[in-house]
């Protein structure tokens, strides 16, 4: 007895039409992604290209930038870039995560969430609002360490102008202040750790929240006091996903255009002092963009996109690598 | 033999809910106890009471006495992290470090309670992981990662663990109910080893293990403890029609 039982129920004809058509519109749309990015790459070679085949490579070793003998070189630009966000991670990341442990294990309820807010709010403040306000607020302080600084020490200022002067320095003179304008390299430095903090904060806040219960009672169990607990078991497991949170800061810091440009002083000079002025490549894009209309200056600008550009990518894939090492075998 | 454990009149609370009753358990040194019940019966929240993992709920509350050695664990002068080092837990998945080796895991306890002295590691490692039935298994790989081994040799790494810092009762939450019939077994025959060196206490779900593998049973039900007997005596000739009733499989 094979035969089957009669259908009652007609049954629409099969068509997978519809799954066709998802997938070439997935295909395109993620196209126009690497589209986006092939075609930055070669509109800004392209504006750059004056530049790239008077200066060569020499753009990025050379220290120089004259518009008036027509002299480009990034070097101080790259360093000030590579510097300011650097030094911004390195006092903002411990911050960041104390504020992540915080909220997700130590404050009650009613504090966490408020907190926690607040926190993400930062990331929500518009970077002219931090330029102004690093102007208005941070500057008149540094202003005055600074005078403090110079007048406490004469012997010492007068000996560190003199090496600044020859375009020199040495370690105690890393201390002094140039010009003591308040503006330069570690007011930037101070505005972006505060302006990345939110980034890394809310990112670590919740991987350690989504640490496995499991994992902190296994600590407990052998007999771990609480800060024994976050350090070997919590942060341990949490640490690629916190990498993560650094990395979308570092990526901000490294862009960051307006408040440093408001800040940092705009010398086109590698630092001789952490209060030096000085420039990154996003800032000095910034204020020189609008006055190069054309020629070599305006190339060696669109230069500077170029450069930053690959940079980013380049610190980026580091990073990246960072965090594969760090990930747990077999999660 | 000598009274380890004896727990009198223990209640235990989840805010307004209770979810232990009453409870009186006596738990001799080097013994295997079985807590069997239905899910919810109140044994997994009876047994986390004993190394103070309620503490770190909030909202759950340890009203009664909880003698170890006797001493009560739950007076005002004993720091929690004291009592746990003294009595090891294993969970029900298990749960190595996956960011340390498999030595470090089995040294994890010992870093903590200030051993560094590396000989010293080595050697209570390897009793450790011996004592853990996976020394020959891993011996060769204790510089690789703890997540690299199969979920049966995690779980031993775990007991392994455990077992390192010499904890005075092993409390284990239903270890088995994660792991395939082959590594159960090699488990349920590791305890019987174990009570020579120290005291177990096992939730289980598996009324055949805790036959196979415990000398006393308590059997629990809606957080009160309905019987507590010799293992044989509890499935064969229990005094409670409960217990009889869960026992051969009408209910639970």
């Amino acid at each position: 007895m094979n035969e089957t039982l009669p259908r009652k129920v007609k049954l629409p004809r099969l068509s997978s039409r519809g799954d066709g058509i998802f997938r070439t519109v997935i295909i395109g749309l993620s196209l126009i992604i690497a589209l986006t990015f092939v075609l930055s790459i070669v509109l800004l070679g392209q504006q750059s290209w004056p530049a790239i085949q008077e200066f060569g490579l020499g753009f990025l070793t050379t220290n120089v930038w004259n518009p008036v003998t027509s002299e480009y070189g990034a070097l101080s630009l790259v360093m000030g870039t590579l510097l300011t966000s650097f030094l911004a991670l390195l006092i903002s990341v411990p911050l960041a995560i104390a504020s992540a442990l915080f909220v997700a294990e130590y404050a009650p309820k009613w504090l966490a969430n408020p907190v926690g807010y607040l926190v993400e709010l930062l990331a929500a403040v518009p970077s002219v609002v931090y330029g102004l306000w690093a102007l208005f607020a941070l500057k008149p302080l540094f202003q005055q360490v600074q005078l403090w600084l110079y007048t406490s020490n004469p012997d010492l200022t007068g000996h560190c102008i003199e090496l600044f002067n020859s375009n020199k320095t040495s370690l105690p003179c890393f201390f002094m202040p140039q010009v003591p304008t308040g503006l330069g390299f570690l007011l930037a430095v101070t505005i972006l750790a505060i302006m990345i903090l939110p980034f890394t904060a809310s990112v670590a806040r919740d991987v350690i929240r989504l640490v496995p219960a499991d994992q902190r009672e296994a600590m407990y169990a052998l007999g771990a006091t609480k800060w024994e607990v976050i350090s070997l078991a919590i942060l341990p497991y949490a640490r690629a996903g916190i990498m993560g949170g650094v990395i979308l800061a570092l990526g901000r810091a490294l862009g960051e255009t307006l408040a440093v440009a408001m800040v940092i002083g705009n010398t086109p000079e590698i630092i001789k002092s952490i209060w030096s002025p000085t420039a990154t490549m996003a800032s000095m894009i910034a204020n020189q963009f609008g006055d190069a209309r054309e020629g070599l200056q305006r190339a060696s600008v669109v230069g500077l996109g170029l450069t930053l550009f690959f940079v980013s990518v380049f610190v980026n894939l580091i990073a990246r690598s960072i965090i594969l090492r760090m990930t747990p075998k077999g999660l | 033999m000598t009274q380890l454990l004896t727990a009198s009149n223990v209640d235990i609370y989840y805010g307004s809910k209770q979810a232990v009753k009453q409870v009186n358990l006596n738990v001799e040194k080097g013994s295997v106890n079985a807590l069997i019940g239905p899910s919810g019966c109140g044994k997994t929240t009876f047994l986390r009471a004993i190394n103070r993992m309620h503490d770190l709920t909030p909202g759950a509350r340890v009203e009664g006495q909880i003698l170890l050695d006797g001493q009560d664990i739950y007076s005002s002068g004993i720091d929690p992290v004291e009592v746990r080092r003294r009595v090891g837990m294993v969970f029900q998945k298990p749960n190595p470090f996956p960011t340390m080796s498999v030595f470090d895991n089995v040294v994890s306890g010992l870093k903590l309670a200030g051993m560094r002295d590396q000989r010293a590691l080595m050697e209570i490692a390897e009793r450790s992981l011996r004592g853990g039935a996976l020394w020959d298994e891993v011996k060769d790989r204790l510089k690789s990662p703890a997540t690299g081994l199969s979920g049966g040799q995690q779980q031993r790494l775990c007991i392994a663990r455990a077992l390192a810092v010499e904890p005075e009762i092993l409390l284990m939450d239903e270890p088995t109910s994660a792991l395939d019939p082959a590594s159960t077994a090699k488990i349920e025959d590791l305890m019987t080893e174990l009570k020579k060196v120290t005291t177990i206490i096992i939730v289980t779900h598996n009324m055949h293990q805790a036959a196979r593998v415990s000398d006393t049973t308590s059997f629990f039900l809606n957080g009160d403890l309905v019987e507590h007997g010799q293992t044989d005596q509890i499935f064969t000739s229990p005094r409670d029609e409960r217990t009889e009733a869960y026992v051969t499989g009408r209910f639970g």
